[in-house]
């Protein structure tokens, strides 16, 4: 015969006080292992949405990311006349060669710098990049001091707002637009005119060229013939490769982090689950032989506590996934080691996340309960009754 | 006496339970410490930075180098004793993952305003003979192995191709928190290379390191060197070092932030479970405190009663957890050298371990002892576990 389930569930309502402490240590782990996944599915979001799979970066070779690398005039025609660039609708090719360079400048409120990424751009930079679209304000005109910044720039950065004007370069950069680029590291940049950039910036070569490519399934040819070309010492990616490369330390560093952390944070928290359900038995001893006696099986009886520890790491599980959706409305900031420019992404809570922290709540209920529960049901009736 | 004997007896009453809690406690403060010297670690460079010494670089960031031109219109400043400069390399060593800091530098006026880095003389002078040739931190030696005539090959990131150096000298640091993982080699090997292959690049440092005469002239120096080339192609910032290591941890702020509020989540996870556990004892033991009233003991024995023993547990196990921080410490810093390469406990991180063991023990007693206080002794005799 089974136990019904509401003996399990009174129980923990009549022990309010240990069930509440038991949980709260319980909810503190699942807060933070749900927090450090959504940080790094946040950082992952952000860098592979910000690049697409048909577009390809140029730069040179080994040079690791755009800040880099250096692409000389020459080298970029050569790039521009490959014939796998797709075609726009204006029948001109969709390519782009752009200078990116760092720059640092002072956050509102504080006089701290944080480095940001300044894009010098081109007609069609816009257009390889769908995701970018133009909020406010209009776009720069061709050879003028005039330049766009990110949603993220603006909000958060000294004279980053539309009107304001910036000082770098030798020269005063008025904005005239903000642009909002969704979910995606163009939000932490400011662009401008290339030519005026290298200009200001007295760099004589870009950093990379982008291209569109025709059909999908060329990129291997192009690939090829722009490495294995003499004049060129350039190498080519797919958009998303780039983009994906550029976060490998920083979202293996989290991840290193999160796990030890979670895994050392779940040792007290499993603790703390064992203490009460061994608690939970002790006091219960006579309980538990008159069960036996009525003729409850061994069985039952480790399910029914098995059970309410169970339910210990459901009631942490949904109270910690409560407290950690909340991060969603946050933004962190922060430096990405590897480009050595501030990347701004928000906490992202998906499905898996919520199934993971679940299951991971449910194993620690599991792991804190087992051997209690198996305690209880191993005790001998006519010892266990006469216990009180 | 009688009364701390009694804590005693009473805390391994529930040996299991007492055992558990006490792993919890070790566990909570071993993972308090190690997270505040993690933090420790991120801030060593500004700790390991000198008052005398300024670093000026370009005014736009630090991407953008300064030319070597001004070496001697700084050196001829007021205040200042000597200059040199460096550029950073970015060389990666195998792969991405094998990452350490490596740089050019003008070898005989950076080794003399770096007095905490230390290479045996013969070494010393073999460095400054060979233009090939590399200096190396202690442990980055001891990582790869590297022994005095090695030659080891870096692929430039930042300078194109493969560059090859020969290892002539391994430093030592004076102190603790010197970098020990550090990789330098002649600036004039870079410059003679970047001559040949890109001549618009060649003559161009990344940085000037500036030792002034006396500390307390920095902000004046500072302000001389950038009034010098205020409207110059290359405007220049003048900073302390410690200014500039700051300005570098100031960008990661965000995760220092993280790991600090994750450092006081642990002490709360291991405060409920403390906590806990003495709910569960002070219910337990409701009937004899109701008993030691009806001795004649006021609420002042049956409160030191409760919170002696939550400090007691929770003091046994951070003595543990405090115990094993220095071993598990030692481990982090092998393991994760490439990330800091300086890692100690610091004391201070001892007694934040201590006040946190205290905190939790004091405050996990707080509630059952407000109800063993409130229990009137009638009720208490009645009540069955």
């Amino acid at each position: 015969m089974k136990i019904p389930f509401s003996y399990s569930l009174r129980n923990l309502w009549t022990r309010r006080l240990t069930t509440v402490l038991t949980v709260a240590g319980m909810a503190l782990v699942v807060f933070v292992f749900a927090a450090v996944l959504m940080l790094a599915q946040g950082l992952q979001k952000t860098l592979v949405q910000t690049g697409s799979y048909d577009n390809v970066v140029v730069i040179r070779k080994s040079s690791e990311s755009e800040v880099q690398s250096g692409v000389e005039r020459l080298q970029a025609s050569i790039i521009e006349t490959q014939p796998e660039i797709a075609t726009g609708a204006d029948g001109k090719r969709l390519v782009a060669r752009e200078l990116v360079v760092l720059i640092a400048l002072p956050k509102r409120g504080t006089d701290k710098p944080s480095n940001i990424v300044i894009r010098g751009v081109e007609e069609k930079s816009m257009i390889l990049r769908p995701q970018v679209k133009l909020i406010q304000g209009r776009m720069p005109r061709v050879g003028s001091s005039e330049i766009i910044a990110g949603s993220s720039i603006a909000k958060r950065f000294e004279g980053g707002g539309i009107g304001e004007s910036l000082r770098f370069g030798m020269r005063d950069w008025t904005v005239v637009g903000i642009f909002d680029a969704g979910n995606t590291g163009y939000n932490s940049e400011i662009w401008g005119d290339v030519d005026q950039f290298m200009q200001a910036f007295r760099r004589p070569v870009y950093s990379s060229v982008i291209f569109k490519l025709r059909r999908l399934s060329e990129f291997d040819n192009v690939k090829n013939r722009i490495e294995n070309d003499p004049r060129l010492s350039l190498e080519a990616l797919r958009e998303t490769r780039y983009y994906e490369k550029q976060s490998e330390m920083m979202a293996k560093f989290l991840r290193i982090l999160g796990i030890t952390l979670t895994l050392i944070f779940s040792i007290g928290a499993v603790i703390g689950a064992m203490i009460t359900m061994y608690a939970a038995v002790a006091n219960r001893v006579s309980e538990i032989g008159t069960m036996r006696a009525l003729g409850f099986q061994r069985k039952s009886i480790l399910f029914a506590f098995l059970m309410e520890s169970l339910l210990l790491g459901i009631l942490g599980g949904l109270i910690g996934l409560f407290f950690a959706s909340f991060l969603q409305l946050f933004t962190v900031s922060t430096l990405n080691f590897q480009t050595f420019s501030e990347l701004a992404f928000s906490f992202t809570l998906t499905v898996e996340i919520f199934a993971e922290a679940m299951g991971f709540s449910l194993i620690m209920g599991f792991v804190g309960g087992v051997l209690p529960a198996v305690r209880a049901s191993r005790m001998n009736i006519v010892e266990a009754l006469r216990s009180s | 006496m009688h009364v701390l004997r009694l804590i005693f007896k009473n805390s391994f009453r529930h040996k299991l339970r007492t055992f558990l809690t006490v792993l919890g406690v070790s566990i909570a403060i071993l993972a308090f410490g190690l997270l505040r010297t993690v933090i420790d670690a991120w801030y060593a460079g500004v700790e390991a930075s000198s008052a005398n010494r300024l670093v000026t670089r370009n005014a736009i960031s630090l991407i953008f180098p300064l030319p070597l031109s001004y070496k001697e219109k700084i050196r001829q400043i007021e205040g200042v004793k000597s200059v040199s400069y460096g550029t950073w390399f970015g060389g990666i060593y195998i792969d991405e993952k094998h990452f350490f800091a490596n740089y050019a530098m003008e070898p005989e006026h950076y080794l003399a305003i770096y007095p905490e880095i230390i290479i045996p003389p013969d070494q010393r002078t073999a460095f400054y003979r060979d233009r090939k040739s590399a200096a190396v931190g202690r442990k980055l030696a001891d990582r790869y192995g590297w022994k005095i005539g090695d030659t080891v090959t870096l692929r430039g990131t930042i300078f194109p191709g493969n560059w090859e150096f020969v290892i002539r000298g391994i430093y030592q640091g004076r102190d603790q928190n010197v970098d020990e993982t550090a990789f330098f080699f002649h600036w004039e090997y870079l410059n003679e290379t970047m001559k040949k292959t890109a001549p618009g690049r060649a003559d161009q440092v990344g940085w000037y390191m500036v030792e002034i005469k006396n500390p307390n002239l920095a902000a004046d120096v500072s302000v001389r060197i950038d009034r010098m080339f205020k409207n110059s192609l290359a405007e220049t910032l003048t900073e302390t070092e410690k200014a500039f290591n700051l300005s570098f941890i100031s960008m990661t702020e965000a995760i220092i932030l993280v790991i600090q509020l994750v450092s006081y989540v642990i002490i709360l996870i291991i405060m409920a479970v403390v906590a806990n556990t003495m709910a569960m004892t002070a219910r337990e033991r409701i009937g004899e405190y109701a008993v030691f009233k009806t001795l004649g003991f006021g609420g002042f024995h049956v409160a030191g009663l409760i919170f002696g023993e939550s400090l007691f547990i929770t003091m046994f196990g951070a003595s543990i957890g405090i115990l094993l921080t220095f071993p598990v410490a030692k481990i982090f810093a092998q393991q994760l050298s490439t990330y800091f390469p300086i890692f100690n406990v610091d004391p201070e991180t001892i007694y934040l371990d201590i006040a946190a063991a205290c905190l939790v023990g004091l405050s996990a007693a707080c509630f059952p002892t407000w109800r063993a206080l409130r229990i009137r002794i009638a009720d208490g005799l009645r009540r069955i576990g």
